[in-house]
C-alpha cells in the first residue's frame, strides 16, 4: 500500500474458507462432480426475491432483484440432473459428505450440534437455479493454531457449491450446472487482529489441516477464501471480500481495505462537519436539453439512446468527490462503481470537471441551471429514464449512510490489483429460510464418537510420517503435502519402485516449472500422470521423458501420453527388440568386454543410450547390458 | 406462533422453567455462548431432548437441553401485525376474481411438519406478484386451504356454487388458484357442472412453493391475468408453464389435461393436442379452433354422485375386487382398459353381474392418449354386447368426473349414456 496508510488501523480479520469434499456425488443427488465440457441441456429462468421466514425481505436479494436479468443454465446429464435444474426436490443428504465434515469439525475442535437444519440462503445472482443455497450449520466453537497465532473457529457449515458462471451475453447471464451442488465446507474464523502480512501463513495452516483429512478436492477451484475485513475505528462495520484469488493476494487486498474504510470514516467526518443534506425536489434535476450540444461522447451516445441526461446538486461538498483520503481512495470512485452496479457507465462529478468532453461552458450553464455555487458539487448522470430514481436514491442512501453510520456493510469483490469493488450490500439474517424439503438431520452418539476417531494426523506428523516412509527431506515433504498431489504421489509409490524423491521433484519442481513458463496444469488429468508412471515403471519410457510428454499435455498440444509420445516421437520398445539391440552392440564389442571386464558397461551403455534415447530407461539398459556381459566374460 | 408451537415434554418443560416461549430472543450458554430466537419445532421428526433457536447468522439449529447450562431471556417476542401490502388499482384495466383453495401455489413452511402447508392468503398472493396490477384490477378471497389430495367433490360443488355467484358480475374471468395433484379433476367437475359460464375460468397452481425466488408460481399468475385480460375467451382452462423455462405459459382445456410428471415445472399436458392456447412473453397464440362449451346458454347443474369407482384393469386383476365394488353400492364405473379398451375375460362374470344391477359401465383406457375402439377384437366385441359404454378419447381422471356429474344429475340410465357420449365441455375431441 502506500506510505500514507496509517500502521496502526487495528484491523481485524476473519477468514471465510470454502473447500469442496471429495466426495464421489453431489451433496443431495447422485451425480457425479465432474468438470463438463459439453452441454446438452439449456433453459431459461428469472428468479424474484420472496420473503424470508420472519417474513422480511433480504436487502442483497432485493438489490438483485432491482438488475433483473434473465438466466440461462447449461447442463450435462452426467453432471447434473432434474435437481441441479430446480425440476426435482433435493434427494437425501450424502453421508459420506456429512462424514467428511463432522471429521473437520471435530479436527477443528468444533462443538458439533446434535440437530442439524438445512437451510436456504437466499442467493438470487442466478448462481442457484432455486434461487437459494442450501446450507447447514455443523458446529460452532472450536481453534487450531499456527506457530504464532491461536485462531476461534466461529462456525463450520457444510453447503452446496454454486452453478458456475459462464460470463454474460447482453441482458442474459449464463451459468453452468456442473459445479452445482458439490458439496463443500464453509469454516468461517473468528475475527482476529493481525499483521496482513500474517493472514497468509495463518489461511495457508487452515489448508493444511483441511488436506491433511485426505478426503477434500485438490486443484482449480476447490479452495476459496473470503476475507471480512472491519478496523479499530469502524465499530461494528464488518466487510466481506470475495474472490481472493491466490493467497498472496490477501495481505495487499486486506490493506487496501482497511484503508478505504478508514478513509470513509475521515470523509464520514467531512459531510458532518460541512452539514450536508439532499434535498429531493430542489437538487435533482433533468438536464437533457441543457446537455444536448454537449461535445461529451458519452453524453451525447446516452442521448442518442433516448436516456436521460440528470444533475444532482450537493450542497457544500465542493472538493469531496475527488478528495482522496489514500492513494487511489475517493467518494467519487465510491459512487462510480455503486452505479456501475446498475449497469450505468456514465457518471461524473464536479471535481473531475471539466473533462471527458464536458467543457466549463457545460459546467457554467449546469451551474447556472440548478443554482449551484462554488461551495457545492454535483454529480451529471445518464441513463434509461425509468431507473433513474433507483439509482439516484441509491447513492444519496448511500452517501446519507457514509455521512451518519461511517463505514457502509458490504460485500466486496477482490480485484486483480489486489483492491475491492463494491459487489452488493451484505446479507442479513433475512436470507435464511428452512429448506422444507429435508427434515432435519440428527448426529448420533456414534457418528460423533467415529468422527473423533478419524481426526487425521496434524501437519507435522504428517510431514514427519513422508520424510521417514518415503526418505524426503523436510522441504520437499513440505512441497508434496501442499500440492495437489499430495494423494497421487502415495498412490504411484503404492505400486512403484521408482524412487520417492523422484516422484517427489517431478510433482513439486517438473511440473511447477512447466507453470511458471505458462502451461496449465488442469490439462494434465491424474488417470495420465499415473500412465506416465507405469510407462516409466515397464521401462516404456526413460525418466527424461517425462517433461517432454506433461510439456506436450500441458501446453495442449498432445491429450494423452499416448498422443504426447507420438508427437515427440518417444517410441516405446518392447523387451524382446532391447534385448536384441543390446545383443547386438554386445556381440560387436567383444573385444572392448574381453579387455574391461565389468567396467565395459560403461562404455557401452554410452552406445546404447545413443541409439535408444528417450525409448527406454537408463536402469533398464543397465541391467541388461550387465546380464550380457556377464555371459561374455 | 403459539407459544410453544410444536413443543413436548422435556422441552416443553424447559421453556416454561426458563419463562421462555417461541418468538422470545434468547441467550444461551453451552459448551459456548449462542443468542438467538425460539423457533417453533416441528410435531414430526422431533424428540424432546432439544429446542430450536435462529441464531443471528439465520441458521437454525436444534441444542440439546441436557448440555444447556443457563438460557436467559433478552427480549420477549412481539407479534409485530405487519400492514398487508397495499395494491393500487388502476382505471380502465379489467377486473379478476382471484379464489385460491390452496395447494403449493399458496405454500410456506409449516411448524407441525417442517414441509410447506398451504397457508398464504389470496391476498399475499396476489400482492407478492406485482407485476398483476399492471394487467388487471385482481380482488382475492379464500375459499380453502387444502392440497389437493385432500380436495373432496364437495369442494368441487363449493367452489362451483361460488363461481356460480359472479355470473352476472363485472369481472373478466375467475382465477382459481389450486393444488396441481387433483387440478384436471376440479377443472372437469367446473367444466360440466358450470357449462355455458360466461366469463373464463383458469385454474393455476404451482410445482414450486410461493416462498421460493424460482417459484412458478409468478409466472402461472401472470400467464392466467394476460390470457383472461386479453382473449376474453370463455371455457375452463389450466395455466401452467409449458416446459423448464421461465417464459411461456401453457393454457390446456381443463377436460383435457394431465399432469404428467411428479416435480417438473411443466408436468401438465393437453392429451393428443398441442395447449389451447401459449402465452409467450410478446404474443398469445391460439390453438383451439371451437368454443370450449357445446351450449351457448350457462345451464349451470351443480350436483354429483360420488359413488362412481374407476378401476384399472392389469394382469392378474382378481374379480373379486370388482364384486365387492359392486356390491358397495356403486352407481358407476369406469374402467381403465388395456389398448383399445379391453378388459380380459376373468373379469366378464363380475360385469355381467354389474350391468344386471343397472350399474353404468364406461370405457377409457389406460394408454391415456388415443381413442378406445372395442369392434376391432373379439374381447371388445363381448364387452359391448356385456353394455360397457366406450367412452371415445375421453381421459380416464375425467370420465370418473364425468360420471359423477351425470349421475348426480340424470336420473335415467338411458339419459347418463346418452350424456356421457355426448360432448358438453371439450371433453371429446376429433
Amino acid at each position: 500500500m502506500t506510505e500514507n496508510t496509517p500502521n496502526d488501523l487495528g484491523i481485524r480479520v476473519g477468514l471465510e474458507v470454502h473447500q469442496q469434499l471429495a466426495t464421489n456425488k453431489k451433496l443431495f443427488c447422485d451425480c457425479k462432480p465432474i468438470e463438463t465440457e459439453e452441454y446438452s441441456v439449456k433453459f431459461q429462468r428469472k428468479l424474484r426475491a420472496a420473503k424470508s421466514e420472519l417474513g422480511e425481505y433480504d436487502p442483497a436479494a432485493l438489490f438483485e432483484k432491482s438488475k433483473s436479468k434473465s438466466i440461462v443454465y447449461y447442463g450435462n446429464p452426467e453432471s447434473s440432473c432434474l435437481v441441479e435444474q430446480d425440476e426435482e426436490p433435493p434427494h437425501e443428504l450424502d453421508a459420506d459428505a456429512k462424514k467428511i465434515a463432522l471429521v473437520i469439525a471435530s479436527t477443528l475442535n468444533s462443538d458439533i450440534f446434535s440437530e442439524i437444519y438445512p437451510m436456504r440462503k437466499t442467493v438470487v445472482d442466478g448462481s442457484n437455479t432455486t434461487g437459494f443455497q442450501r446450507t447447514m450449520l455443523i458446529s460452532q466453537g472450536g481453534s487450531f493454531e499456527t506457530k504464532e497465532n491461536k485462531i476461534g473457529i466461529q462456525s463450520i457449515c457444510l453447503e452446496e457449491d454454486a452453478a458456475k458462471n459462464l460470463g454474460d451475453k447482453g441482458p442474459v447471464r449464463r451459468f453452468g450446472l456442473e459445479r452445482l451442488g458439490i458439496p463443500l465446507v464453509e469454516i468461517a474464523t473468528e475475527p482476529f487482529e493481525v499483521d496482513p502480512k500474517d493472514i497468509k501463513k495463518i489461511a495457508l495452516a487452515l489448508g493444511r489441516i483441511l488436506r491433511s483429512t485426505k478426503k477434500v478436492r485438490r486443484g482449480l477451484g476447490s479452495i476459496r477464501q473470503d476475507v471480512n475485513v472491519s478496523i479499530r475505528e469502524g465499530g461494528d462495520a464488518v466487510v466481506e471480500v470475495k474472490g481472493v484469488q491466490q493467497l498472496d493476494q490477501l495481505g495487499k487486498v486486506v490493506e487496501y481495505e482497511a484503508a478505504r474504510q478508514h478513509g470513509l470514516l475521515t470523509i464520514s467526518k467531512e459531510l458532518q462537519a460541512r452539514k450536508w443534506a439532499h434535498n429531493e425536489d430542489e437538487d435533482r434535476r433533468d438536464i437533457t436539453e441543457l446537455f444536448s450540444k454537449c461535445s461529451s461522447k458519452i453524453v451525447q451516445n446516452a442521448i442518442r439512446k433516448k436516456q436521460k441526461i440528470v444533475g444532482v446538486a450537493f450542497k457544500n461538498l465542493a472538493g469531496l468527490f475527488g478528495f482522496s483520503p489514500y492513494e487511489g481512495i475517493r467518494l467519487g470512485r465510491e459512487i462510480a462503481e455503486l452505479v456501475r452496479f446498475f449497469g450505468i457507465g456514465g457518471v461524473f462529478h464536479s471535481d473531475e470537471l471539466p473533462n471527458y468532453g464536458v467543457e466549463q461552458a457545460d459546467m457554467d450553464s449546469l451551474k447556472g441551471f440548478m443554482k449551484i455555487k462554488e461551495s457545492d458539487a454535483f454529480l451529471i448522470l445518464a441513463c434509461p429514464e425509468e431507473k433513474m430514481k433507483i439509482i439516484i436514491d441509491q447513492v444519496i442512501l448511500r452517501m446519507e449512510y457514509i455521512k451518519n453510520h461511517g463505514i457502509p456493510i458490504d460485500t466486496r469483490l477482490a480485484t486483480q490489483e489486489g483492491q475491492t469493488k463494491f459487489l452488493r450490500p451484505r446479507p442479513g439474517a433475512a436470507r435464511m429460510y428452512p429448506e422444507t424439503d429435508i427434515p432435519p438431520i440428527m448426529v448420533s452418539k456414534d457418528e460423533l464418537e467415529e468422527s473423533k476417531k478419524n481426526i487425521p494426523k496434524s501437519w507435522d506428523e504428517s510431514l514427519k510420517e513422508l520424510q521417514t516412509r518415503y526418505g524426503l527431506n523436510l522441504q520437499l515433504a513440505e512441497q508434496v503435502f501442499d500440492s495437489k498431489y499430495s494423494n497421487l504421489f502415495e498412490k504411484i509409490l503404492e505400486k512403484s519402485k521408482t524412487s520417492p524423491t523422484f516422484v517427489a521433484s517431478i510433482f513439486c519442481s517438473t511440473i511447477t516449472n512447466l507453470e511458471r513458463s505458462g502451461l496449465d496444469s488442469e490439462l494434465l488429468k491424474n488417470k495420465e500422470i499415473l500412465k506416465t508412471f507405469e510407462f516409466l515403471e515397464k521401462g516404456k519410457i526413460a525418466k527424461e521423458s517425462i517433461e517432454i510428454i506433461f510439456e506436450k499435455i500441458m501446453s495442449g498440444k498432445s491429450g494423452t501420453v499416448e498422443d504426447a509420445m507420438k508427437a515427440s516421437s518417444i517410441e516405446t520398445i518392447d523387451e524382446s527388440d532391447l534385448e536384441r539391440i543390446i545383443q547386438e552392440i554386445v556381440d560387436k564389442n567383444e573385444q572392448l568386454i574381453k579387455n574391461q571386464k565389468e567396467r565395459a558397461v560403461g562404455p557401452l551403455m554410452g552406445i546404447v543410450m545413443k541409439e535408444l534415447r528417450g525409448k527406454v530407461s537408463g536402469e533398464t539398459v543397465n541391467s541388461i547390458l550387465m546380464k550380457n556381459i556377464q555371459k561374455k566374460i | 406462533m403459539s407459544e410453544y408451537m410444536g413443543y413436548k415434554g422435556r422441552s416443553l418443560e424447559f421453556l416454561k422453567a426458563n419463562n421462555v416461549t417461541v418468538g422470545d430472543s434468547v441467550k444461551i450458554l453451552t459448551d459456548i455462548t449462542c443468542s438467538g430466537i425460539i423457533m417453533p419445532r416441528y410435531e414430526q421428526y422431533s424428540d424432546d431432548q432439544h429446542i430450536v433457536i435462529k441464531l443471528k447468522s439465520g441458521y437454525n439449529i436444534g441444542l440439546e437441553i441436557a448440555k444447556i447450562e443457563k438460557m436467559e431471556k433478552i427480549q420477549t417476542f412481539e407479534d409485530i401485525a405487519q400492514a398487508p401490502d397495499q395494491i393500487t388499482k388502476k382505471d380502465g384495466l379489467p377486473k379478476i376474481l382471484l379464489l385460491s383453495t390452496g395447494g403449493t401455489i399458496a405454500s410456506r413452511v409449516d411448524y407441525r411438519t417442517g414441509a410447506v402447508t398451504p397457508v398464504l392468503t389470496a391476498q399475499e398472493l396476489n400482492s407478492s406478484v406485482p407485476e398483476l396490477c399492471e394487467i388487471a384490477n385482481i380482488d382475492a378471497e379464500v375459499l380453502l386451504s387444502e392440497y389437493s389430495e385432500n380436495i373432496m367433490p364437495e369442494d368441487w360443488l363449493e367452489i362451483a356454487d361460488k363461481v356460480k355467484e359472479f355470473e352476472k358480475s363485472d369481472y373478466s374471468g375467475i382465477i382459481v388458484a389450486h393444488g396441481t395433484d387433483t387440478m384436471h379433476y376440479t377443472s372437469s367437475f367446473l367444466s360440466f357442472a358450470l357449462s355455458g359460464f360466461p366469463i373464463p375460468i383458469v385454474l393455476v397452481g404451482s410445482q414450486r412453493s410461493s416462498d421460493r425466488a424460482s417459484s412458478d408460481a409468478a409466472l402461472n399468475l401472470i400467464g392466467a391475468t394476460r390470457f383472461i385480460a386479453e382473449t376474453k375467451t370463455r371455457g375452463v382452462y389450466i395455466a401452467m408453464h409449458q416446459d423448464e423455462n421461465d417464459d411461456t405459459i401453457a393454457c390446456h382445456l381443463g377436460t383435457r389435461a394431465r399432469k404428467n410428471h411428479t416435480s417438473k415445472r411443466g408436468a401438465f399436458q393437453t392429451i393428443g393436442d398441442n395447449p389451447a392456447f401459449i402465452i409467450a412473453e410478446e404474443q398469445i397464440q391460439k390453438n383451439m379452433n371451437k368454443d370450449f362449451f357445446a351450449t351457448k346458454d350457462f345451464e349451470p347443474k351443480i350436483k354429483l354422485d360420488t359413488k362412481v369407482a374407476l378401476v384399472k384393469y392389469h394382469p392378474g386383476y382378481d374379480p373379486k375386487i370388482l364384486e365387492q365394488i359392486i356390491d358397495s353400492g356403486i352407481n358407476g364405473i369406469i374402467f381403465e382398459g388395456t389398448g383399445l379398451g379391453h378388459v380380459g375375460r376373468v373379469m366378464y362374470e363380475s360385469i355381467k353381474k354389474a350391468r344386471e344391477k343397472g350399474i353404468f359401465l364406461g370405457m377409457t383406457s389406460q394408454c391415456i392418449d388415443g381413442r378406445v375402439r372395442m369392434t376391432v377384437y373379439e374381447s371388445g366385441r363381448d364387452l359391448l354386447s356385456l353394455g360397457i359404454t366406450p367412452l371415445e378419447n375421453m381421459i380416464p381422471e375425467v370420465a370418473l368426473v364425468k360420471a359423477m356429474w351425470a349421475l348426480g344429475n340424470y336420473e335415467k340410465s338411458e339419459e347418463v349414456k346418452e350424456i356421457m357420449l355426448q360432448n358438453i365441455a371439450s371433453e371429446l375431441t376429433n
